[in-house]
């Protein structure tokens, strides 16, 4: 299929579209200039401060830069900063920014802008607040200085400012970003490499994204989101089919780049004439079964600790996954093949064990409710074989089946299997979204304010303040190891494994970044 | 006949606010919590609090009733709970894709169903009316989608003869439009060209046994201007009726055909809407759908009072 | 109906021998529904095994003679799926097909012969008629939550206006029969009218009605699975396994074309047979249709 310059308008306000495009005769096609991708989900929300959903992350990503950004150790490299100066008592954190750094209206990027979006985002994220919380003051010196000083020494504050995954901390122009944290932004003004066309966009079909001309990039090579982000094609078009269909498209070569190729088709692209599928993400993704703390049984340490013995890794991952190239067994609840990575305190399948725990925690056959979402290609199988592990060791499993919103909002319940309660449901953190013990929301042990299970834990709360005060890496080590043995004890939830969900492209697409998060700058397609 | 037409259009209006309730009624009802679904997957309690409030979705369920209906009379269909866009805007975003294809598969089902069902008349009782009867019924039986999926299959994925998915509009790319359009076209027009064949061979019918045909038939007139003259003409009243309550089956099928093919239509938008809860676009579009089906079988009643004036209600 | 009463046994087998003769598509598909009848009752003595068990089979494995319609994407196995399904869909259109009809009945009747609340019966049945049939059944399953019940329900609910109305025009043409007229004047008691003398009037063309409702019925509960929006997907109907194999169509199309085929099969017969029906029990809408 070749792509027409009028395709690009289809079903469009066209002379909107028409003024962003450039004018003249079609260039030469030896390079195509339009990127046609299926993203993971459908893009409804533009504020990836208010949300913390991936595709909003990914949208962020596209229009707005960040101060700082992880390179592919996962280490934070500065993005929109020039240098950085800290005090000998590490307490003073001045961030100069760095020169010809615009917004997509023309004026200038100044520290006020940085302040402001700061500051809103300290308000809604997780790690924003425990930074703002050490925080004395946050302001600006001139028009190019940000300068945080703190109330104490602080171990993550470049962690927590070139977070990667949500809420990323994205800089927005003064007036977006004094938006109240509650409400959505509108404007969806940055100053990314990438322009949003809000005009043409169709949620639920399209999202387009146009190259920001002045757009200054970092010299330095991109390396996950961090190095020089260059725009390659004027434009990136984002749009939403189902899995049959996207991978439909991809072979008629229809879409150029599809972002997450479900498990069961990866066999079907992979025979398929000019297309690739290839894993880009190194830290993958976590599967989770979570347990509900307020509810009976799973309110029961022993029964939660009888139900971490009765499941085994590997079949959870061979049933949804099955081919072994894209899933890892991982005992550990960072990613494994990260700083933080540890066998520590992981709980093995041990049937006999599991049943004798059973007997003794008082268990007598009551309703274990598991959250089943049908419609979700890995969560769905993850669920089936999770009630069968845990039927085998005499537990009374009832899997109620349902779409995957529904699980979203079944699961804010916090009332009793007879009234819409549930005890488990399985879900996925992407590899950095838990590299370390505060990236990772589901870890926090705050009870009823946390996260849904509600788990209520003085003393891991007291290991992740560790580690976000260690003085060293040791320490932090130390604290991370700490905080996965007390979740294993405490029975968190059940790890279930490392699993990747590869890209799959026309071969005709080259410049991919290998990172937790799919960024398209680099990217470019050959005519 | 004045008279009948005002009767006729004032009488819509009782429907329509039965309509409004039934609609409010039955999201307002649900179980699901938009408010859930928008704070995502790491939200925490007070978060989705926030949402709930922000939305109104804690005030009293009258209280957001009548606001809604003072909205919906300032021609306000409300905001999208997760997009944040007018309701109207999104609607008319859609509106072109699912009007075109509304009007393809009407143009190509009357095309096919017409002649099949007048050759079915004239054939009647033989094994030609029995064979084209049989496969009436089975485009009633034939699940819209697996023939969705055969088509792309085929005229897609192996042949490579068509696009399989997306939709082009006629305005910017007349091509692509046409070579787009075709298989959602065939796919939506299976149970209509089912149904308007069987109502046209059986109009056709009782207009053959009337004594005027008969008689045209005994003056030796030739019998492809009898049927095409006469008994068509006839029975065109009956046809242009199961076409405005086709509107219904169409608006059905358009759901699922626009899934298949991934056409940015109406009805895509609907089901992602239910999908996720965001209730004023469903609550709009349904009150979208019921309106446009009951003014144009409104339109067509009064069109027969034109066509037909033996007609009276 | 009074014929009916004056032939013998033979005589009505007889009758309905040579109306098999003169309508072989009719025969037929009544042959084809007791077959799947018959299937569905007796599944678990076909070679079937647990239509839940997952990984009992490698995944997605071709029709073979070990698996005579292959397995799915969870390794369950399609002909066992297949015949349990069969089960749901056919119990769907049942269960549709009576209960629309008996209300419909129920309220066609009252709108038919109490005149005061008519006109606001009819004006909430063309409320509920002007609402896509497939929208208001989705509507209704995400406000209840999808279970085989609240399924049942929601596809009930879009069929009934149209039986109100059947059964209306049937009271109101039946109320200016002579003899009704005579019943009401010498003070017979409206039920005993309404089921001495309307009921029998409306039994023929309800029977046909139904058939066309199970149809449908059977139809709209494959599409509402395949919109995500059906039987809970635990449940092996038609439906889902479409819904769920539909994904994986290009590489195991069988997953979706047999219960698809089936499917249509069940529900050509059931249309086919309801048309016969018609013909047999109604020539008066025959002719008109």
């Amino acid at each position: 299929m070749s792509l027409s310059r009028r395709d690009l308008l289809a079903g469009t306000a066209a002379t909107a579209a028409t003024a962003a495009l450039p004018s003249g005769p079609a260039q030469a096609q030896s390079k195509r200039n339009v990127l046609k991708v299926v993203p993971h989900a459908n893009l409804q929300i533009l504020d990836p401060i208010w949300t913390t959903g991936y595709i909003s992350r990914n949208h962020g990503y596209m229009i707005y830069d960040t101060l700082f950004a992880l390179d592919d150790n996962l280490k934070p490299q500065p993005q929109m900063v020039e240098s950085l100066d800290v005090s000998g008592d590490r307490l003073r954190y001045v961030m100069k920014l760095r020169d010809g750094l615009s917004w997509h209206d023309g004026t200038a990027v100044t520290a006020d802008d940085c302040v402001a979006s700061l500051q809103r985002w300290g308000k809604r994220d997780g790690m924003g607040q425990r930074l703002m919380a050490v925080t004395d003051k946050l302001e600006a010196d001139g028009s190019k200085n940000i300068v945080l000083t703190l109330k104490r020494p602080y171990g993550v504050v470049l962690d927590s400012i070139g977070k990667i995954s949500s809420n990323v901390p994205f800089m927005m122009p003064k007036r977006v970003a004094e938006t109240p944290a509650d409400k959505q932004i509108e404007d969806t003004t940055g100053s990314g490499p990438f322009m949003f066309n809000k005009a043409n966009w169709k949620p639920g079909n399209l999202a387009i994204y146009e190259k920001f001309k002045n757009y200054v990039p970092r010299k330095e090579a991109a390396s996950s989101a961090a190095g020089g982000k260059i725009a390659k094609v004027d434009r990136v078009e984002w749009y939403t089919m189902d899995a049959n269909t996207a991978m439909n498209a991809l072979m008629s070569g229809e879409i150029d780049y599809w972002e997450q190729v479900t498990p069961d088709l990866i066999d079907v692209l992979k025979k398929a004439p000019n297309v690739k599928i290839e894993n880009l993400d190194p830290t993958g993704n976590m599967g989770w079964a979570r347990f509900n703390h307020l509810v009976a049984p799973t309110n029961n340490p022993m029964v939660r600790q009888a139900i971490m013995k009765a499941c085994k890794q590997d079949e959870f991952l061979k049933t949804a996954i099955g081919n072994p190239d894209y899933y890892k067994l991982c005992k550990s609840i960072y990613p494994c093949g990260t700083t933080y990575e540890s066998d520590a305190g992981f709980v093995d399948q041990n049937l006999a064990d599991a049943k004798t725990l059973l007997k003794q925690s008082g268990y007598n056959g009551e309703e274990l409710v598991i959250l089943q979402p049908t419609d979700h290609p890995v969560l769905n199988p993850f669920c089936q074989v999770l009630a069968e592990q845990i039927r085998a060791i005499g537990i009374n499993v009832k899997l109620q089946a349902m779409d995957w919103s529904t699980v979203l909002q079944r699961r804010a319940s916090k009332e009793p299997n007879d009234k819409g309660g549930w005890n488990m449901f399985t879900t996925w953190w992407i590899g950095g979204d838990t590299v370390n013990p505060l990236t990772g929301v589901g870890f926090g042990a705050t009870g009823e304010k946390g996260w849904f299970g509600w788990a209520s834990d003085e003393e891991a709360i007291k290991m992740q303040d560790a580690f976000a005060n260690a003085a060293s890496p040791e320490d932090a080590k130390k604290a991370a190891t700490a905080l996965q043995q007390r979740l294993y004890a405490n029975g968190h939830y059940v790890n279930l494994g490392m699993f990747f969900v590869p890209v799959g492209y026309r071969d005709s697409v080259k410049g991919m970044i290998r990172s937790p998060v799919q960024f398209f700058w680099n990217m470019e397609v050959a005519g | 006949m004045v008279s009948f037409i005002v009767r006729r259009v004032l009488s819509t209006l009782p429907v329509m606010i039965i309509v409004a309730i039934v609609v409010f009624a039955m999201l307002r009802l649900t179980p699901g919590d938009p408010a859930v679904v928008i704070a995502g997957d790491q939200a925490t309690a007070e978060q989705i609090a926030r949402i709930r409030s922000n939305l109104g979705l804690d005030l009293p369920i009258h209280v957001q009733f009548v606001t809604w209906i003072g909205q919906l009379l300032q021609g306000d269909l409300g905001i999208s709970i997760f997009t944040n866009m007018p309701v109207s805007t999104l609607i008319a975003q859609r509106l072109e894709p699912t009007l075109m294809l509304s009007l393809t598969t009407i143009c190509f089902s009357v095309l096919v169903a017409v002649p099949l069902g007048v050759w079915a008349a004239w054939r009647s009782g033989t094994w030609t009316d029995r064979v084209i009867m049989v496969f009436s019924v089975l485009g009633f039986s034939f699940p819209v989608f697996v023939l969705g999926y055969l088509l792309i299959y085929e005229f897609g994925l192996t042949l490579k003869w068509l696009p399989t998915q997306g939709y082009k509009s006629p305005f910017s790319d007349p091509v692509g439009f046409v070579r787009s359009i075709i298989m959602p076209t065939i796919t939506l027009s299976m149970i209509y060209i089912a149904l308007v064949t069987r109502i046209t061979r059986a109009s056709v019918l009782e207009v053959l046994s009337e004594d005027y045909i008969r008689t045209a038939r005994a003056k030796g007139q030739i019998e492809r201007k009898v049927l095409f003259r006469h008994a068509l003409k006839n029975a065109a009243v009956p046809i242009a009726t199961i076409i405005g309550i086709g509107i219904a089956l169409l608006i059905g099928g358009a759901v699922v055909t626009e899934t298949v093919f991934n056409i940015p239509g109406l009805g895509r938008l609907v089901v992602d809407a239910i999908l996720r809860r965001d209730y004023p676009i469903i609550q709009g579009l349904i009150l979208v759908f019921s309106f446009t089906y009951i003014i144009i079988n409104m339109l067509i009643d009064i069109a027969y009072t034109f066509f037909d004036p033996r007609i009276r209600y | 109906m009074q014929s009916r009463s004056s032939t013998t046994d033979t005589g009505t087998l007889a009758k309905w021998g040579q109306f098999c003769r003169s309508h072989p598509f009719t025969a037929v598909a009544g042959v084809i529904l007791i077959v799947l009848v018959l299937a569905a009752l007796l599944a678990p003595y076909l070679g079937t095994v647990d239509p839940r068990k997952i990984n009992i089979l490698p995944r997605m494995r071709p029709p073979s003679p070990q698996a005579w319609f292959g397995s799915d994407q969870l390794g369950r196995d399609v002909w066992t799926r297949t015949l349990y399904g069969a089960r749901i869909s056919l119990m769907v259109g049942l269960m549709v097909a009576l209960m629309s009809i008996s209300l419909g009945l129920l309220i066609g009747m009252i709108s038919g012969y109490m005149r005061k609340l008519d006109a606001v019966i009819m004006r909430v049945m063309d409320g509920l008629m002007s609402i896509p049939g497939i929208l208001l059944a989705i509507g209704l399953v995400s406000v209840s939550g999808a279970s085989f019940i609240t399924v049942t329900i929601a596809i009930t609910v879009p069929e009934i206006p149209r039986v109100v109305r059947l059964v209306r025009a049937i009271v109101l043409s039946v109320r200016e029969e002579p003899y009704v007229e005579a019943a009401i004047a010498v003070g017979t008691k409206t039920p005993l009218i309404l089921w001495r003398h309307v009921l029998p009037n409306c039994v023929p063309p309800l029977i046909v009605q139904a058939t066309y409702v199970a149809a449908s019925a059977m139809l709209t509960e494959a599409l509402l699975s395949f919109l995500g929006a059906g039987t809970p997907p635990e449940i092996p109907s038609w439906g889902n396994m479409m819904a769920e194999g539909r994904i994986v169509f290009p590489i195991a199309p069988w997953i979706v074309l047999i219960p698809g085929c089936t499917l249509a099969l069940a529900i050509l017969a059931v249309n086919v047979l309801g048309d016969g029906l018609r013909d047999r029990l109604d020539p008066k809408i025959a002719k008109r249709m």
